[in-house]
């Protein structure tokens, strides 16, 4: 019970450092043919950045927890973000990976990626004018909607094949994501990808997205 | 309220939900159909005899059967029965659900939290050690954010409060909050979001600003007074009050502290908002005040004279200020009653008598919250953000009276 007092009496230190911090933009990632567009969607929401870091933070309950060691750091630490930070060594080729979605994805998801209902719809194109908001109509794909190439390593990585996510090796990841960005018109037969590929491919829809602009407030957005 | 037997209103929310169900998540398999449970039975006079026995854990009144609606299967959700429930705490079994890859069985025994990245010291907590450190009970609701997808891009008369918008829940959720975990492993002046990352075989993840971990979110392991639910995140989930359900991440198992977002799956392809203008919200944490009326409602069918029109009222940026009803299908408006206490960020309970004429009309219910927001229109939200927008549907929703008392969705 003290210590449950000590947080409440303890005055909280207003870390105005950190709170200017969070207002800078966020550099967009490195490698990527950024734009000043997908610089906005990274940067942190304003109504949230707007909130001062006033909370102490020295530890107060040493012995609750332990260190984690780096063999616990390194099975979990798998994200991949659109910098292409996380992506492991290896490549894929479109040839190898054509030949892996045949056996490990076509089955839910079509043999060109075209979907098996209700597993989604993978390739595609248009509309080439984003116009989702309008259309309910309009089906997403890799193609015509996800803003990061790198994505695809990190959520295939993590959540497929459905029925064994995990089970790919990063060869087998890489080749896939390749056949993929292929099927979509993406890139070319040739481009082998890696580490350092990847983050560079620039997708279809990248600069579509934009920052939430809702505030806490009377206007409808 | 309604002249339907148990049985026969049970036998239309099951062939709605056949219908309606499927309309509520994007491509999924056939939603399952509840089998009608059996019907209660009791004696004549039950004081001329004793009773049932003394039991463990109790069971609802055979007489009383709501229940969940199930949308696919591994893929999945299972929509809360707004329209049979009161007050404003929903019950453990009924606490909706959405999962991506199946419902994980997890041994608290073997669970750890890893808390990495921008730190100064990278930690594990076990759940014992979570329930070592200062707890937090609040009350909270929790609403995925495609909730409502279905009312709005397929709406059908015979849709329920529970179709229409069943994946919005609210109780007591217990946890620790994170800035508590985050001041034993300290925060690096660079980190700007965090990643919250799950243990199930999706291994869903989202970034959010660090602004939220420092501020409200909460990694909670009870719901109600008992532990989570498997389907609810067991043994320990993160809670982030007024953000779309999403964010919350389920069977949590690593937390990392980062610089930029990291463009994960469910931040960029899912959970973004397409809008009007060719482009797509990213980020779009906050769920707007929002209300319905959940009685009366489909299936109900009511009889002339005094009707309590009552429902749920929300707002993800604090507290419910008004809802104010129309029984004249928005022409005027009336101020309902709010059951107090008022929360911020929870459901609130509203209540208004009308005495109905016998006349087709339709009720409406429409929320301010404290900073002054106002519940749109569907004609308003749908100028603004498109007839193809994606979550986020918190417009107002409306229901028909029929001439011969149906309640009907009005589409």
């Amino acid at each position: 019970m003290k210590m449950r007092g000590g947080i409440a009496a303890i005055p909280f230190l207003a870390l105005a450092q950190l709170a200017c911090e969070t207002k800078r933009e966020v550099p967009p990632p490195s490698g990527a043919n950024s734009t000043p567009a997908a610089a906005a969607a990274i940067a942190p929401p304003a109504s949230e950045s707007d909130v001062p870091r006033a909370v102490d933070l020295r530890p107060h309950y040493r012995g609750i927890g332990r260190a984690a060691t780096a063999a616990e750091v390194r099975a979990w630490n798998i994200d991949v973000n659109g910098s292409g930070a996380g992506l492991p060594k290896g490549r894929g080729t479109y040839a190898r990976g054509a030949q892996l979605y045949a056996q490990q994805c076509a089955s839910c998801h079509g043999p060109k990626g075209e979907g098996i209902a209700p597993n989604p719809r993978l390739v595609g194109r248009e509309p080439s004018d984003f116009s989702f908001g309008t259309d309910p109509k309009l089906v997403k794909t890799i193609g015509n909607y996800w803003p990061y190439a790198t994505t695809l390593y990190d959520y295939i990585n993590r959540s497929m094949p459905f029925n064994t996510p995990g089970s790919l090796p990063p060869d087998d990841l890489y080749s896939v994501v390749a056949f993929l960005l292929v099927e979509n018109r993406v890139i070319d037969t040739s481009l082998v990808i890696d580490a350092k590929s990847l983050p560079r491919v620039r997708m279809p829809a990248h600069d579509r997205f934009v920052q939430d602009d809702r505030k806490a407030g009377a206007t409808f957005k | 309220m309604s002249d339907d037997t148990p049985i026969s209103r049970r036998a239309v929310i099951a062939g709605a939900a056949a219908t309606a169900g499927a309309a509520l998540l994007e491509k999924l398999p056939s939603p399952t159909i509840p089998q009608n449970p059996p019907q209660g039975t009791a004696p004549a006079d039950p004081s001329t005899a004793p009773g049932a026995p003394t039991s463990g854990a109790s069971v609802r009144s055979a007489f009383e059967t709501p229940a969940r609606a199930p949308v696919g299967i591994l893929t999945g959700a299972s929509l809360t029965p707004l329209h049979q429930l009161t007050g404003s705490i929903t019950p453990n079994d009924l606490l909706f659900e959405r999962h991506h890859s199946g419902v994980p069985t997890i041994d608290p025994r073997r669970y750890k939290l890893l808390v990495h990245g921008l730190v100064d010291r990278s930690m594990t907590f076990t759940l014992d050690d979570l329930k070592r450190l200062p707890s937090a009970s609040r009350i909270y609701f929790l609403e995925c954010s495609g909730n409502g997808r279905g009312a709005y891009r397929d709406p059908k008369p015979e849709m329920t409060p529970q179709q229409v918008d069943g994946m919005t829940s609210n109780g007591e959720w217990t946890g620790v909050p994170l800035r508590i975990l985050l001041q034993e492993t300290g925060v690096k002046r660079s980190a700007s979001w965090f990643l919250a990352e799950g243990g199930d075989a999706a291994k869903v993840s989202r970034s959010i600003p660090m602004a939220k971990a420092l501020d409200d979110a909460l990694i909670a392991y009870a719901f109600n007074g008992e532990p989570l639910r498997p389907s609810n995140g067991y043994p320990a989930r993160l809670l982030l009050p007024g953000y779309e359900g999403s964010t919350c991440i389920k069977w949590l198992r690593r937390i990392k502290l980062i610089v930029q977002p990291n463009m994960s799956k469910d931040e960029t392809s899912k959970y973004t908002d397409p809008l009007a203008n060719g482009t797509a919200r990213q980020f779009s944490f906050a769920m707007d005040a929002k209300s319905i009326v959940t009685s009366p409602a489909h299936p109900a069918r009511i009889e002339r004279g005094w009707h309590e029109i009552t429902g749920i009222a929300w707002s993800g940026h604090g507290k419910i200020a008004r809802v104010e009803v129309s029984t004249d299908g928005g022409r005027t408006w009336e101020i309902a009653e709010l059951q107090e206490p008022v929360l911020s960020k929870a459901h609130t309970r509203f209540r208004h008598m009308w005495n109905w004429g016998g006349g087709p009309t339709t009720l409406m219910s429409r929320a301010t919250d404290e900073a002054g927001y106002i519940q749109p229109t569907r004609a308003v939200f749908e100028a603004t953000r498109g007839k193809g927008t994606d979550y986020h549907y918190n417009y107002i929703r409306a229901w028909n009276v029929e001439q011969d008392g149906r309640v009907m969705f009005a589409v």
